[in-house]
């Protein structure tokens, strides 16, 4: 197998995809141990519009391994990275690749990756019920992590008028009621 | 006190927490149509209880998603963190790092093996099993203070030496587990009964490991050899010689059923002692903390932005937090990831085609960091009647298998 240089796969992204696809990139090298061994993770921003092309452009290098999709909820915009490494099972290949996109509040909706990566499924549904994203194309299945009957239009996650925030009662001010 | 409320907001939990999990299947006659996985509604809430602390309280916090992981995750958060700030961690601080880590996957590996023959109705290797384990739960007390929770972890570091008087302590242990080791081996692996029931059982392919991006021995056992302390190694690992362990080293086979995950968890075990027998011999000296005062720390962090992943091979998978550090006390996101939310997937293809008594050794063989399963609904396609059995009944249905099938 070809291994390619993490500079060469931004490169490759840059390239395949739309000029104005990639927002930013930025390669961070890490060192390890006694011998100062390196490590390379690799952080693109795309934009939502060329997001599942750049994750069918990913699975093109390698079926990448897809480990967990982090939500942010920045004002306006949902953030959303998606967590893979590439080149694995070699030692001293593997390469950390985080994909993020953007997606505004007034259209949460982002398409599925399941097609491609049926492993990802778990982590979809998940930032479905916790940032209110939808997911398009993904069966329309039970909550899997809040119970069947948790409140609509409730996302626990969000930092919003649609988060939580109103409902938790912290210790102190419960103690200071009684 | 009783007036109190609580009301817990929901938050992303990983399965990793014993927390219940619901299985709905679907059989005929004896044989599994369709697996459904529910996993329970007993969720902690934890990410968004983080929200609320600050880095160097969120290590307890992670330290406590999981009782038995619990130098993984605060492993992966430190590196998380330190990668967000740009810490360098010092050498001999890394070093005792996968000590501990490594120590915690002896344990949770013959925990594993003794469940494991429990599921099957083989309670004297429980017993066994478990006053092997004692003796590296002795150790993990002698060098951190504490059996689980070890609390070691810092962001920077480690908060307690290994001392050179406590070396030889450490090496008698290992010894221990070299001596027992053939004895572990022969009652796992050439036993009649624990073959009958484990081989040819709950098969994951590679293909389907691939696609359902299966992590830790699960994937190991079906062929991948997937480890990220070989893959990306990171601490002591980078100096040290890793390499994953697949079920074919031993049989030069991979059939990716029950029985090879045996094999990859008992050889693994092997892999851990020598891993720490390595970092004895090579140990570093010097300090084993970036920054010894917290409240400098704290300051260090609450300046600093940026964004980071931490990764560490823990012993059912990889476990992965992220971290983003925004100028402020508290971190912006901390997202956290047990291996079992990705493990938990492969249930539906091993299960399919199984027998009801071959449940719980199936369940039981990803090591799930779930309690139990809580219930398990069986349908009755016949007469669609709905009966529900409880973990006591699978034992006694997987008990009286392996009686049966015992020559």
């Amino acid at each position: 197998m070809e291994y390619m240089r993490p500079d060469e796969i931004v490169k490759l992204f840059k390239k395949r995809l739309n000029e104005s696809a990639i927002i930013d990139s930025r390669i961070e090298t890490k060192t390890a141990g006694l011998k100062k061994s390196i490590y390379s993770v690799i952080w693109l921003q795309i934009r939502l519009e060329n997001f599942k092309e750049a994750i069918k452009l990913l699975c093109t290098i390698q079926f990448p391994h897809f480990a967990i999709i982090s939500g942010n909820d920045i004002g306006e915009e949902i953030e959303l990275i998606y967590h893979f490494s590439i080149y694995y099972a070699e030692r001293f290949k593997e390469i950390s690749i985080n994909l993020t996109t953007r997606i505004p509040k007034k259209n949460l909706k982002i398409p599925t990756i399941t097609d491609l990566i049926p492993g990802a499924q778990t982590a979809e549904r998940e930032i479905k019920e916790m940032f209110g994203v939808t997911i398009e194309g993904l069966p329309n299945l039970p909550n899997i992590f809040l119970p069947q009957d948790f409140q609509k239009g409730v996302y626990p996650l969000r930092r919003d008028e649609k988060g939580v925030d109103k409902t938790v009662r912290k210790e102190d001010e419960v103690r200071k009621v009684e | 006190m009783s007036k109190m409320t609580y009301s817990i907001p929901i938050g992303p939990v990983h399965p990793s927490l014993k927390e219940p999990v619901t299985l709905n299947f679907e059989i005929y006659g004896e044989h599994i149509e369709k697996v459904n996985l529910a996993p329970g509604d007993n969720h902690r809430g934890i990410e968004f209880m983080g929200r609320q602390r600050n880095p160097i309280q969120i290590i307890y916090l992670a330290e406590r998603i999981c009782g038995i992981c619990s130098a993984s995750h605060p492993f992966a958060f430190c590196r998380a963190v330190e990668n967000a700030a740009g810490i360098e961690v010092p050498e001999r601080a890394q070093y005792i790092r996968v000590i501990i880590a490594e120590l915690e996957r002896i344990h949770s590996h013959v925990l594993w093996a003794g469940l494991a023959a429990h599921e099957i109705g083989f309670d004297s290797v429980l017993y066994l099993s478990w006053r092997a384990r004692e003796e590296v739960l002795d150790l993990l007390e002698y060098l951190t203070g504490n059996r689980i929770n070890y609390g070691i972890f810092m962001i920077g570091g480690v908060r307690r030496d290994i001392s050179k008087e406590q070396i030889p302590r450490v090496r008698k242990t290992l010894d221990f587990y070299k001596d027992i080791y053939s004895k572990i081996e022969d009652v796992f692996l050439n036993d009649p009964t624990i073959a009958l029931r484990t081989k040819n059982v709950g098969i994951l392919t590679k293909e389907d490991a691939i696609r359902l991006c299966a992590v830790g021995p699960t994937a190991r056992a079906s062929g991948i050899n997937k480890d990220i302390r070989q893959d990306q190694p990171y601490s002591a690992y980078a100096d040290l010689e890793v390499k994953a362990i697949t079920p074919d080293i031993l049989t030069g086979v991979v059939n990716g059923d029950v029985y090879d995950r045996v094999i990859v968890r008992l050889l693994e075990v092997v892999q851990s002692i020598q891993i720490i027998e390595q970092c004895l011999d090579n140990m570093p000296s010097g300090e084993i903390v970036a920054e010894k005062k917290l409240v400098k720390l704290l300051n260090q962090l609450k300046k600093a932005k940026g964004e980071g992943i931490g990764r560490h091979e823990a012993p059912r998978g990889e476990v992965i937090h992220y971290v983003k550090l925004n100028e402020s006390e508290l971190p912006e996101v901390w997202k956290a990831r047990a291996p079992t939310y990705n493990n938990l997937m492969t249930w539906v293809p091993m299960l399919l085609g199984q027998q009801i008594a071959d449940i719980p050794i199936v369940v039981a063989s990803i090591d799930p960091c779930i309690a139990c399963m809580d219930r398990v609904t069986i349908l009755n396609k016949v007469n669609g009647q709905k009966s529900i059995l409880t973990k006591k009944d699978l034992h006694k249905l997987s008990v009286q298998k392996t009686r049966r099938i015992t020559p």
